[in-house]
């Protein structure tokens, strides 16, 4: 199963853009298991450097998880602020918390400006790209989350710690 | 498993402990329909979640989806309470897994039904139909492309 569309400049990139490994998460704010994710994905890019890049593409389930939306919504906010990153930590940092009232006490603990903020919360554009990034996860073979794609491939295997950085390193062995 | 180009076999099962639900109603428009081994699932994203995401896509291409599963009418009631559902889950629970026996997709050692999916067109014909290992959840992109692809024969 591969990705579609491929990763451009309108995703969000960590890391070195001309990192010889891509990894793609699509995931939920929301999700107990993608907070479980955060930190080894964070492991990883450590341990990897620049011969990682990481994107994050959304993929809300919102039936079940009610908050997860407006929380992604407010990361592609944060975004417009150049805070995109800062934002998507600090929301899988307290994801216990994603109520709007929450959302905005995290905003202003990253400094954003907060009257565009909430009014970028509103916004249908941004919407629209949390929605585009949930049909290409549909696209793309995405079931549930977290779901990750190495180099465009979708990965089946276990994402603990040690399992997924030994896959990644037998990856970069083949680059 | 019934192939593409099967007429799909009329059922009538319960939905809710007081109301029954027929394929036949569903004329004029695609069904989708989705056998699955069992409610309660353990994982955030099971099955029926992801559907329950993705009918406003397949609603863009006239198509309806359908749940059904060995489980018992009250048992599907507070499963589909628990996860907010917006479409019907029927039960085959009497005689079991009969409807999916018709369609060839019961499994007869579990007592479940397999993890089959079911595309079917306007007029009841069988368009598209795939088995997914018990574990793997299939997920909603091959019923796209197979709902596209029938968009595409339309207008043809």
């Amino acid at each position: 199963m591969s990705l579609r569309p491929p990763v451009s400049e309108q995703d969000h990139i960590q890391g070195n853009p001309g990192a010889a490994i891509e990894l793609v998460e699509y995931g939920d704010y929301q999700c107990p298991h993608c907070g479980h994710a955060y930190p080894i994905v964070k492991q990883l890019q450590e341990a990897l450097g620049d011969k990682l890049k990481f994107i994050f593409r959304n993929f809300p389930l919102s039936e079940i998880h009610p908050d997860a939306r407006l929380a992604a919504v407010a990361a592609e906010a944060a975004s417009r602020q150049g805070k995109y990153w800062e934002m998507h930590d600090i929301i899988f940092e307290n994801q216990e918390q994603l109520k709007k009232s929450n959302l905005l006490e995290y905003a202003r603990q990253i400094g954003l400006d907060l009257p565009r903020f909430q009014t970028d919360l509103e916004s249908s554009d941004l919407m629209d790209i949390v929605e585009e990034d949930f049909e290409s996860g549909v696209r793309s073979g995405v079931n549930g989350t977290p779901t990750f794609f190495v180099d465009g491939r979708k990965y089946g295997g276990s994402w603990e710690p040690e399992a997924f950085a030994a896959f990644l390193n037998s990856r970069l062995k083949e680059a | 498993m019934l192939s593409p180009g099967t007429t799909a076999p009329d059922f009538t099962l319960y939905s809710t402990p007081d109301q029954k639900v027929s394929l036949s109603e569903f004329k004029g428009k695609r069904v989708i329909l989705a056998f699955y081994p069992a409610d309660w699932s353990p994982v955030c994203g099971d099955q029926m979640a992801l559907y329950n995401e993705t009918l406003r896509f397949f609603h863009k291409h006239n198509a309806e989806v359908i749940g059904i599963s060995v489980d018992g009418k009250w048992c599907h009631l507070a499963f589909s309470k628990d996860r907010n559902l917006h479409f019907p889950l029927l039960a085959d629970f009497e005689p079991k897994g009969a409807v999916a026996d018709q369609y060839g997709v019961f499994d007869e050692k579990l007592g479940e039904c397999k993890r089959a999916l079911f595309v079917i067109d306007e007029e009841g014909i069988i368009r598209w139909s795939y088995l997914s290992p018990v574990g793997v959840n299939p997920g909603a992109d091959g019923i796209l492309d197979a709902l596209e692809q029938m968009d595409a024969t339309v207008q043809k």
